[in-house]
Formats: structure tokens, sequence, C-alpha cells
């Protein structure tokens, strides 16, 4: 609870910061342009496999909110943007809020400065997102990963036309990643509870740690080049003999590098990290490409091919078990008025018969509702799979209605 | 022998007069074009908002807002940048165009719940934009050397002009397109042919008004699908040419910004 605090403490003093810089701005600049949304977003989660550890249940309604407030002025290029976010779920843990994003930005000429709560991303595949780092995974919200904690920061980009753009990043705050509770799908046989979790650094979570980002774009080819020095976003797990698990956040060096060729309607995509810890020394990466037939039916149909192979040099410890394996999907796009789009893929183990199936749907409904289809199917997963080896039984349907006010 | 060339001065002439009239026809049409580019040099960079509203053959409509920044260029092509403010859940969609004058212009797209900004093939020039009756090639700066140009006629002050899309992936085999010699040689109408040649579409310009004496933009665009029945129309706002927007308003970094 103290961790919360502080860190609540950290967002009210950016918040007010940020009100006393507006209203200070606001009596000399033109009228400021304020927008407020709130997306209500109810959600039903069910699970046809029996559960595999005690708790566990198979029905998980839901409801969250995503509210969202900006005020602009000087013409846009001064800010404060707000995204919070809540969720109520069954399962305790799921049931949280977070502000996903709550800063103050300036933009002049060929700088931008943003000091406060914030969402970064970097990277350029589909099914692993291995350079992007800055953010923590709200890992209770989505199985891919993809939701994110707001992060404190203060982030400079810097522009030149010639040699591209470097942007720094000053991390004074490290957040934990969340954990499904014990009546939760998707969690390993022990419950893990985020504050169990803890630290290498004396300094814990008020470490302060630093990125460096550049990157540039030359013709067809868009390059990104990345160093993170800190505590990294990804907990360590170590067993001993007795089964007992020894975790904690290691500090971390990783250097990371992400290259797309766009060439017609080719994507080629590379993303690649190395990271270095005291505990840990490893390479991954991930390499693929993305083909789409465009208006292939004259009505605006497009569908993408995916394909990325994917590696962990790292051995079943990878929290997220894409040691070896491949990916493949399909993007089905139509273009229509209700921006409705399909995507199906999967995830095979090339070294064993682990096999993770997917798909994603979504259309909208009238201008302010938007619906959601999510089903993952675990199949055949080995039994030596350390981590999926608890998901075996977690297949699920996901579905969402979204109203947007 | 004096016959003869005399019959063959009187074929080289006929040959010469036909050449020279085929030529006069496609420079004249390249001259037009030109000569519209040239009437609306200038202008540095614009802002607009716009209500695009699309219409079914049921006559049911949906709408969407997004406001337009552009920046001329002259070396090479135009730089845009579209930001969606409606419907709601695609709200901070945001792309941003670097037009080129020859070969595939470079394109990112922003997706504003994950903040990811993806670099996107341009190839995909005749799909729907959103949906609507507007391919994407018809809402890309429209640079001269994109088309070969044949004059076709004057009507009154109207010249009609057809150009054939340079790129084979362009969804047309041709456009005609009605310019107003009077009024800074502006657009009046675009008749569209598939790649059947059949007759596609009709966008017609309405509502123009002139800025900083010299500039003319359409406050209303209508797209008519012949073949669908479907119909776009976009209403525009009042032009901002004062924002004065430079290079650096049209990075990956302002982007980001735009759509958040």
């Amino acid at each position: 609870m103290t961790y919360l605090f502080k860190w609540q403490s950290v967002a009210i003093v950016v918040f007010f910061m940020g009100i006393v810089t507006a209203s200070a701005q606001q009596s000399k600049k033109n009228i400021p342009n304020q927008e407020f949304e709130l997306e209500l977003e109810t959600e039903y989660r069910y699970f046809f496999e029996n559960p595999q550890f005690s708790g566990q249940l198979d029905h998980y309604p839901s409801i969250a909110f995503r509210p969202d407030y900006s005020i602009e002025w000087n013409k846009g290029y001064e800010s404060i943007n707000f995204t919070g976010f809540f969720r109520i779920d069954r399962d305790d843990e799921r049931t949280h809020w977070d502000i996903r994003e709550l800063y103050y930005q300036k933009a002049k000429g060929n700088w931008e400065l943003s000091v406060g709560l914030k969402k970064v991303y970097w990277g350029v595949a589909e099914s692993n997102h291995l350079v992007d780092i800055i953010n923590q995974t709200d890992a209770v919200e989505t199985f891919d990963g993809e939701e994110k904690l707001g992060q404190p920061m203060a982030q400079f980009s810097y522009i030149t036309s010639k040699i591209g753009t470097f942007d720094f990043f000053y991390l004074p705050f490290h957040r934990k990643r969340t954990f499904t509770g014990e009546k939760g799908r998707l969690r390993f046989g022990t419950v893990i509870n985020q504050d169990d979790i803890g630290y290498e650094s004396d300094a814990e979570e008020l470490r302060q740690d630093f990125a460096l980002r550049w990157k540039h774009y030359f013709g067809i080819f868009d390059v990104g080049l990345s160093h993170f020095y800190g505590t990294g976003r990804e907990p360590l797990f170590q067993f001993d003999e007795l089964g007992n698990i020894n975790s904690f956040y290691p500090v971390i060096n990783q250097t990371g590098i992400d290259v797309q060729i766009t060439h017609d309607a080719f994507l080629w995509k590379f993303e690649s990290i190395y990271r270095n810890a005291d505990a840990q020394d490893f390479v991954a990466l991930v390499a693929g490409l993305e083909y789409t037939f465009s208006n292939i039916d004259g009505n605006g149909l497009d569908i993408g091919l995916l394909g990325e192979y994917l590696y962990d040099e790292r051995d079943e410890l990878s929290l997220n078990a894409l040691q070896n394996d491949f990916f493949f999907g399909s993007r089905l796009a139509f273009n229509d008025i209700q921006d409705t789009s399909i995507l199906i893929g999967g995830i095979t183990d090339l070294e064993s018969s682990s096999k993770i199936f997917s798909l994603e749907a979504s259309r909208r409904f009238g201008s302010n509702w938007r619906a959601e289809i999510e089903t993952r199917i675990f199949s055949s997963i080995a039994d030596d799979e350390l981590i999926l080896g608890n998901f075996r039984e977690d297949s699920f349907l996901r579905f969402t209605i979204s109203r947007f006010f | 022998m004096k016959r003869i060339n005399f019959f063959t001065s009187i074929i080289a002439t006929i040959l010469l007069v036909s050449v020279t009239n085929a030529q006069s026809n496609e420079e004249r049409g390249l001259q037009i074009a030109k000569a519209a580019e040239k009437a609306d040099e200038g202008f540095g960079s614009s802002i607009v908002e716009l209500q695009m509203t699309l219409k079914n053959k049921n006559g049911q409509t949906s709408e969407r807002f997004l406001t337009t920044r552009t920046l001329e260029l002259t070396a090479d092509g135009d730089k845009s940048m579209i930001v969606f403010e409606s419907p709601k859940d695609v709200k901070g969609t945001a792309t941003l165009t670097f037009t080129h004058k020859v070969g595939a212009d470079d394109q990112w797209l922003y997706l504003p719940s994950i903040k990811r900004v993806k670099r996107i093939s341009s190839n995909n020039k005749s799909g729907p934009f959103v949906g609507s009756e507007f391919a994407y090639e018809d809402l890309s700066s429209q640079e001269v050397e994109k088309y070969a140009y044949k004059f076709l006629k004057e009507e009154g002050d109207f010249l009609l002009v057809e150009q054939d899309p340079v790129d084979p992936k362009s969804g047309y085999t041709r456009r005609i397109v009605t310019y107003n010699k009077n009024k800074g040689y502006r657009l009046e109408k675009v008749e569209f042919y598939d790649r059947k040649n059949a007759l596609l579409k009709t966008l017609s310009y309405s509502d123009y008004k002139r800025y900083k004496n010299k500039f003319w933009r359409a406050g209303t665009f209508t797209m008519v699908n012949h073949q669908s029945n479907k119909e776009t129309v976009l209403k525009f706002g009042e032009y901002n040419f004062g924002a004065e927007l430079a290079e650096e308003d049209f990075t990956e970094v302002a982007l980001k910004r735009a759509g958040s």
C-alpha cells in the first residue's frame, strides 16, 4: 500500500504542476481546447475447460471504465492529457485501477517534452514486443500483454531532419507487474502476489532509471536503436529444491534494435534485444513479414498474411514461453463503415507439440458502440512446458461491448 | 515527279498537322495541369476540419470528423497529416503521408490505444478510405507528375482534360477533369473510369471560397458512385492558412502528439 501511495502522490504533484502551468498560459494564449470522453466496457470471459487449480472459476463477467480528458492550448503545442482505468472483476487482483496517462506536454520547433505518467511504444513486430520496455505490462488485463501501466517519466524528444529523432527518458519510479489472483485463470499453481516480488536494487522502486532511443527512416527503411538501463519490467523466477520460488526484479542493461522494410505490399520486420544482468544474459529476436492483398473484391477487403519466427536464448524460464516458435496469422480488414476486422493466428512451438490459436474480431455499431470477440485456444501443451503448462486448461472466449460517451 | 512531290508535300503537311494537333492536345493538357498547380503555389501550409458523411444506397448515413494539415513543398510532393476526431472508438487514429512526385509515397499510421506508430504500405491506392467512396488515391496530394494528360475540349470557362494515372496500381484507367480557367484553374468536376473503362464515380466541387485573394478551396466535395449508388460528402470548415506549419509538424513525434 505504501508503494501505491508513493506513486499516487507523484501523479498528484504532476497533475497540479500541470494545472498551474495551464492557467498561467491560458490568460495570454488563445482559448484552450478541452475534450472529455468515457468508454464504458462490459466484458464476459468464459473458460470452457475445468480449472487446473483450486479456487479458479469458469465465468468472469466484468466491467471497465476508461475516462479520457485533455486540454490543449498554444495552438496545440502545449497540453495536459489524462487517461484513467478502472475494472471490476470476480478475480480480486483483476479488480484494479490505474492512471494510464497524466502528463504535461510542450512542443517547440524541433523538440518536445513530456512530464508525468505516460505510455510509450517501441517496435515493429506483431507476435512479440521485445524492444518495447518503457511501460510495465498490466498482465491481468489481456493475454497478449499489450495493456500497459502508466509509467512516471520525463521524456525529451529531439528531432533532426538529417539524422533522425532522439528520445531521452528519465524514469524515476518502477511499477510492478500485475498478476492474477487466486480466483483468476491464466496463473501459475502458486498464486503470485505482486508485492512479494522484491528488487535487486536497494533503492527498490525508487531506483532512478534511464533510456535512450534513436529512430530514423531512409527511403523504405525504418530503423530504431534503443538502450535501457534500470530495473527490468520482467521479474526473474528462481526455484529452489523445495519448489519454493524466489522472485525479484533485476537491474538490467538492454539494447534493442528494430527494423522495418516497407516494399510494395511487403512489410519485412526484425526486432532483437540483448539483455544483461547479474543473474541473466541473453539474446532474443523476432523476424518476419506481413503481406497484404488489398482491395481484392473491389469493395475494400484487405487480406494480410503474417509470419514471424521467435527466438529466445533463455530456456523455458522466459516468461512469455516463446523460445523457438513460429507465429502465423491472417488479418482481414473489410474497410467498411463499421471498420470490421478479424485477426486469426497461431503460435506453434518448433520443438514440442505446444500450440496457441487465437481469433480477434471487432466491429462498430452505430457511431458509439463497438463489439469485440477474442478467443485463445491452448492446444497439445507439452508436459514439460514450465510456464505454458499452467495454462493448458485456460482456453477461453471473451466478448466485450463498449459504449463511448 | 512534280506531281509526286506535290502529293508528298500534301501528305506530309496532313501528317504534320495531325501530329502537331496530337502533341498540342497532350501539351495543352499538361499546360493546364501545370497552370492549376502554379495558381495554387505559395499557400505554405493549411489546417482544415472536415465532416465526412457516408450515405448508402438506402439513404442511411454515417458521419466522421477529421482534421487535415498540409505542408506545401516544391522540390518534392506535399506532406500531410489526417487525424480522426470521430467515431469515438477510433478517435486519435492518424496518418502521416509524404507524397513523392515520382515513386511510392511514404505513410505512417498512429494507433492511439497502444500508442503505436506503424509504417504502412502505400500500395493500396484503389481501396476505400474508411469505408467511404473516396479511394486513398483520390485524397492524396495531386502532383502533376502522377498523370499523363490529354486536352479534350473547351466549354466556355471550362477546360476538360483527360488524365491517365502513371501508376499501374491505380484503380482507374482515366479521369476526366474539368478546370475553371477564369477561377484560378480550380477543379469543378472529376469523372473516374474504372479498370474496365466504365464510368465509376463523379466528384463535384461546390461552395468555393477564395482565400488570401488567390487560393480557391471548395467547401463541399460530393462523390457519387454510379455503380453502387453510394455517396460520400465532405464538408470543409474554414481553412487556416496562418498556422505557419513547418517540417517539424510532420514527423512521427508530431503524429503521436496530434493523436493524443
